[in-house]
């Protein structure tokens, strides 16, 4: 390669380095503020600010979700499968609000520990199948851990 | 290896190969993409969770994977007309800036739209969404970037110096699901595991998006042949070409 050429690309890959240092260290620096949510495992650790308006996300816990009769109010645990949050909300919830689905709540820690949510948004995953396909692998799931039942008590 | 190189980079040369190929891109990526975004709107099965709001992913994910790529694409142009100095890479960036710009406002528009039925709103300032919106600005920059300096080869200088400062903008679009937390989930089609998406869906899904990339192939080499023809105008090849295109 000709010497000019060289010592141009040498340039060039400082100055790609370089910017890709500095962007590398300020979102590092900014990590807390680029997450969009706290998680329950976070907010348990107490790294969450009481009383501001921030995000929690995480996934609903199975079984958790109290609607109350009267109203449009709804009570559920927000949880990452290491600690849980109770949430608090009004209004309506997305189509894809479920047990054991992701979202995201925008709202207010309260002094106990509860968080009031003003705002909740569904967050979906990555996988993508056909009906059919999620419900042979809900049966498969079911029928080893019903099978995993038989056999333990075949043992006893 | 090198003399190859060198005959890359000259427009006349270019404009010929780009007359072959261009026949072949238009047909091809026209047909493959028709399939495709027919095949996953209309026949695809449906997802258990979403329905069929899903569908728009055959939209969505290859407008979003081409708004990235041809930025790297546009990148290593960068270094080309900052390296070698080659007028070739420069028409590259100028011919395919514009079009990287309306990808990545579709690939935004079609995530808006997409995220208000099943997310609940059209637009959270995470890092995934955030960092794609600095790509638009960034395609926005360069075309600004380069109609403010008048000079041709100190717009070809400065466009590649922005296009790579740009850069680190890719890895950042890309790895945002995973570094940080974020409203949006993490990549279904991955480099080195396997989709997490059902055969069904995935042939058309990957179809759409070979389809757009040949569709772009074609745009790219039809802007590039126009811009060619505005910066030679006055040389010997281009005037015989159109006094021969006139008889």
């Amino acid at each position: 390669m000709h010497p000019l050429r060289k010592k141009r690309l040498t340039i060039v890959l400082f100055l790609v380095a370089g910017i890709a240092i500095a962007v590398g260290l300020t979102t590092y620096a900014l990590r807390q503020n680029i997450n969009l949510f706290y998680d329950p495992t976070q907010i348990a650790a107490g790294e969450a600010p009481v009383d501001v308006r921030i995000r929690a996300g995480g996934m609903v816990e199975a079984g958790s979700v109290v609607r109350e009769p009267n109203s449009l109010k709804v009570i559920f645990r927000v949880t990452d499968f290491n600690e849980s949050v109770p949430v608090e909300y009004e209004g309506i919830l997305p189509d894809l609000f479920a047990e054991g689905q992701g979202v995201v709540a925008m709202g207010r820690l309260n002094d106990s520990g509860r968080f009031v949510a003003d705002q909740v948004l569904a967050k979906h995953d990555e996988n993508y199948m056909p009906p059919e396909v999620a419900d042979s692998l809900k049966k498969d799931v079911a029928g080893q851990s019903s099978s995993a039942e038989t056999t333990g008590s075949a043992t006893y | 290896m090198w003399q190859w190189f060198h005959k890359l980079g000259s427009p006349k040369w270019f404009f010929g190969i780009a007359n072959r190929l261009m026949p072949w891109l238009l047909a091809g990526g026209l047909i493959i993409l028709a399939v495709g975004v027919v095949w996953g709107l209309a026949f695809a099965p449906k997802d258990y969770l979403q329905g069929n709001s899903y569908r728009i992913i055959f939209i969505h994910v290859p407008t979003a994977f081409l708004a990235q790529s041809v930025y790297i694409m546009m990148a290593v142009a960068a270094v080309v007309t900052l390296v070698w100095r080659m007028k070739l890479a420069d028409v590259f960036v100028k011919a395919v800036a514009p079009v990287g710009l309306v990808l990545t406002f579709l690939a935004l528009f079609t995530g808006a739209v997409w995220g208000k039925p099943t997310w609940g709103t059209w637009w959270i300032w995470d890092a995934r969404l955030t960092s794609m919106l600095i790509l638009l600005f960034l395609y926005g920059g360069v075309i600004a970037l380069d109609r403010a300096i008048n000079d041709e080869k100190s717009a070809a200088r400065a466009v590649a110096v922005l296009v790579l400062v740009g850069v680190v903008n890719i890895p950042i679009i890309k790895y945002s699901v995973e570094w940080w937390n974020t409203l949006h989930q993490p990549a279904t089609l991955k480099l080195t595991e396997k989709p997490s998406m059902s055969s069904e869906m995935l042939i058309p899904l990957l179809l759409s998006i070979l389809g757009l990339y040949l569709l772009f192939g074609w745009l790219a080499c039809i802007r590039m042949q126009t811009e060619i023809l505005v910066r030679e105008q006055r040389t010997k090849w281009v005037r015989e070409m159109v006094m021969a295109g006139r008889n």
